[in-house]
């Protein structure tokens, strides 16, 4: 982070954020002070440039999967499970239960990870070492020095999470292991056991963290669950039947700010004509919006609270108790994003539950988990829920099966106008107008605003084409002489 | 049946006249690194791994080619052996586009196994990142110009074991490539007997059964020398 040198009175001025620390890829923010010192906005810059959509072109789709896993070691499954059922669709296969039961361990386990990562390893320093505490200990080090019984359970409920996926796929990270046509091996039973055997650990980790985090909303954490990106926005999810919690198939529902169902079941196959996306000079996200409404209207965020705020229920006893609560302290429809962390608790917990379910289920180890078939659909679109919110492949193929065209609309593109609004709130919440000094807590406040959405910035930035640029040429004082844009 | 007597690496070796140096050497126990030769086919010399050094032989020579002399004195390991070896494989790698993450070979790849031989752990050479194409024209199985190293192994398989000489190869230079029929797609070419020798014979993830994901080919050049000598049985078995 940059230091902040005093201004001189009455100069516009930019403070930046570079790079934004304990996320998931490369970005910066920038605050724009006006003369009077008041906060103007705040703008997420994403800068790093991936390009996956143009070299998977003339690949084979059967590829798909493990090639997009590659883009992110945190949620590689997400994509792989996204590129599955895009290759489902081209084969025109439905597939073996089994296998859509062993692809729904894989999210649940792939969902507890990434969640443990985010709430234990990257945002509790914040929480639990305090906003303002010394930036060199504010983290995961700080918090296994500071508590380490929570530590180790956040850091054992995260491997829990990995073992699943290793003993499901054979390797915990860029596992290819879900194909078209279902998955490559069945669940042996001796993993199967090793599993339950570790699932009432996780269940007391993930039940004392969410304890401890209630308690913090309660008292010392209100504040910034009351101005942490709360506004009203239209939220997006997949909803199972009877609108239950979902992550893997279902329906996609868009909902409002106050929990009305604006489009039930939109859908899938054609979902850029429903969904649009946006382009900025100054990020390399783009910023999807549900096309009837426009690019404002439009916005809708995903992700755990989303996922929370368009089911009717979770369908699980405890997750369910702890939705009922979640409901109490928010309203309906929650719309303050710093209750994204305790919904990824409560996803968690969801999960565990699930989980136990899904063993105890006799058809688990059935050996039968692979369809096969050639290409039957030249054009399919593949849809799950990423721990961070909905995520879209879109592939388009010749008759072989070679890859045509390729549009991947990822989670956290979709949370981008969310994220820009919650650090401008952030900002303007915590830098008064006149104020002389900066002090590193009040940034640090900033950048905790994009922790809540756990954006994952190497899915994100994959469009291919021209990179927007924006040059500015400054004076001696810093005044703009010329500038030239890129789009 | 007269013999050549020779020396490779300090040891002696007789061999019957005829014989290579890479048979030679293999009788012996000494490892001397291959990629197109497969036994079964016949020597071509076209990768270069195999280079051997030859005392009074100002040129490396090739030991899958070259025959036993009498009196030679072979050595086939050498820092400048090693080096030449380690270049060859970083000019297969940088000439295609060898992504092993996601290949269908992965980890069943004799143009991996050869790196990982000669210590590879990058290439010293800039990567070219040509544009190639995938061929998935056929019912039953795909071509990937990309991970395909020229070492005709389907070529020789298709027209010395099965006959049906599908395979060739065109073009010149960085242009060179193997083509299917008269540079047809591979589906279109009726001599093909769909029988599998060139995807079982092929070391990399070039030649690869359709529907295969990443590390999902597990063929074995191998089993070549297997069929050849149950043929062989056959045929001079009794009627």
């Amino acid at each position: 982070m940059e230091p902040t040198p005093t201004p001189p009175a009455g100069a516009r001025r930019t403070i930046l954020i570079d790079p934004v620390t304990r996320i998931e890829g490369h970005a910066k923010i920038t605050i724009h002070l006006g003369e009077n010192g008041a906060v103007e906005g705040a703008r997420f810059h994403v800068t790093e440039y991936r390009g996956f959509e143009r070299f998977c072109e003339g690949r084979p789709f059967t590829e798909m999967a493990a090639i997009t896993a590659r883009i992110c070691g945190i949620c590689p499954v997400s994509h792989l499970l996204a590129a599955a059922k895009t290759g489902d669709r081209i084969l025109s296969v439905t597939i073996p239960p089994t296998a859509v039961k062993l692809r729904r361990l894989l999210n649940l386990a792939q969902i507890i990870q990434s969640h443990a990562l985010s709430f234990f390893h990257l945002s509790s320093p914040d929480f639990l070492l305090g906003w303002d505490s010394d930036p060199a200990k504010r983290n995961i080090f700080g918090l296994i020095a500071a508590d380490p019984e929570l530590a180790r359970g956040g850091i054992r409920l995260r491997q829990f999470g990995q073992e699943l996926i290793e003993r499901l796929g054979g390797r915990k990270i860029h596992a290819a292991w879900a194909v078209p046509g279902g998955v490559r091996s069945p669940l042996d039973p001796a993993d199967r056991e090793a599993i339950q055997a570790r699932l009432s650990e996780a269940f007391a980790t993930t039940n004392a963290a969410l304890d401890r985090f209630k308690g913090l909303l309660d008292g010392p954490l209100a504040v910034e669950a009351a101005t942490f990106g709360c506004f009203p926005s239209l939220f997006m999810g997949l909803v199972g039947a009877d609108g239950r919690w979902e992550h893997y198939d279902g329906d996609l529902r868009l909902i409002d700010a106050v929990g009305a169902v604006l489009a039930e079941a939109l859908p899938q196959q054609q979902i850029s004509e429903v969904l649009a996306e946006a382009v900025e000079p100054w990020t390399y996200l783009k910023f999807p919006y549900y096309r009837p409404l426009g690019p404002e209207a439009g916005s809708y965020r995903v992700g755990p609270l989303a996922r929370l705020n368009v089911c009717t229920r979770i369908g699980t006893e405890r997750a369910d108790a702890e939705l009922l609560e979640l409901r109490q302290r928010g309203g309906r429809v929650v719309t303050s994003s710093f209750y994204y962390h305790l919904a990824r608790l409560i996803e968690i917990l969801a999960a565990l539950e699930a989980i136990e379910a899904l063993l105890d289920d006799p058809e688990i180890c059935t050996r039968h988990v692979r369809a096969h078939a050639g290409v039957n659909t030249f054009e399919a679109v593949g849809v799950s829920e990423a721990p961070r919110g909905t995520l879209f492949h879109h592939y388009r193929v010749d008759a072989n099966g070679l890859i045509e065209a390729v549009n991947l609309i990822i989670a956290t593109g979709q949370n981008n106008r969310a994220m820009n609004l919650t650090i401008t709130q952030i900002a303007r919440t915590y830098i008064q107008p006149g104020q002389s000094e900066i002090a590193e807590g009040l940034l640090n406040r900033v950048e905790a605003g994009i922790r809540c959405f756990d954006p994952c910035l190497s899915c994100s930035t994959h469009a291919a084409g021209q990179m927007p640029l924006h040059v500015q040429l400054l004076g001696p004082g810093g005044e703009l002489l010329s500038e030239r844009w890129r789009d | 049946m007269s013999v050549s007597t020779l020396t490779i690496d300090g040891q002696a070796v007789a061999m019957a006249v005829g014989a290579t140096l890479l048979e030679a050497a293999r009788e012996v126990g000494i490892a001397i690194p291959t990629l197109c030769h497969l036994e079964g086919l016949s020597p071509v010399a076209a990768c270069r791994l195999c280079l051997v050094e030859i005392e009074g032989s100002g040129k490396l020579q090739p030991a899958c080619i070259t025959p036993v002399l009498e009196g030679m004195v072979v050595r086939t390991d050498s820092p400048t052996l090693r080096d030449y070896r380690r270049t060859v494989i970083e000019l297969l790698f940088t000439e295609g586009n060898h992504v092993c993450a996601v290949c269908v070979a992965n980890g069943h790849c004799e143009l991996q196994d050869r790196a990982v031989e000669v210590g590879m752990d990058h290439s010293r050479l800039p990567y070219r990142f040509p544009d190639r194409a995938v061929d998935l024209s056929h019912q039953r199985f795909g071509l990937d110009h990309n991970r395909c190293i020229l070492c005709t192994r389907c070529v020789r398989v298709c027209d010395e074991v099965e006959g049906a000489h599908v395979w060739d190869v065109a073009w010149r230079g960085e242009h060179c490539r193997i083509i299917a029929g008269l540079d047809q797609p591979w589906g279109a070419v009726d001599a093909c007997t769909d029988c599998g020798k060139c995807v079982m014979v092929c070391p990399t993830g070039a030649l690869f059964p359709k529907g295969d994901t990443v590390e999902e080919k597990h063929e074995d050049p191998s089993q070549l020398v297997a069929l050849l000598r149950a043929r062989q049985a056959r045929q001079g078995a009794p009627p």
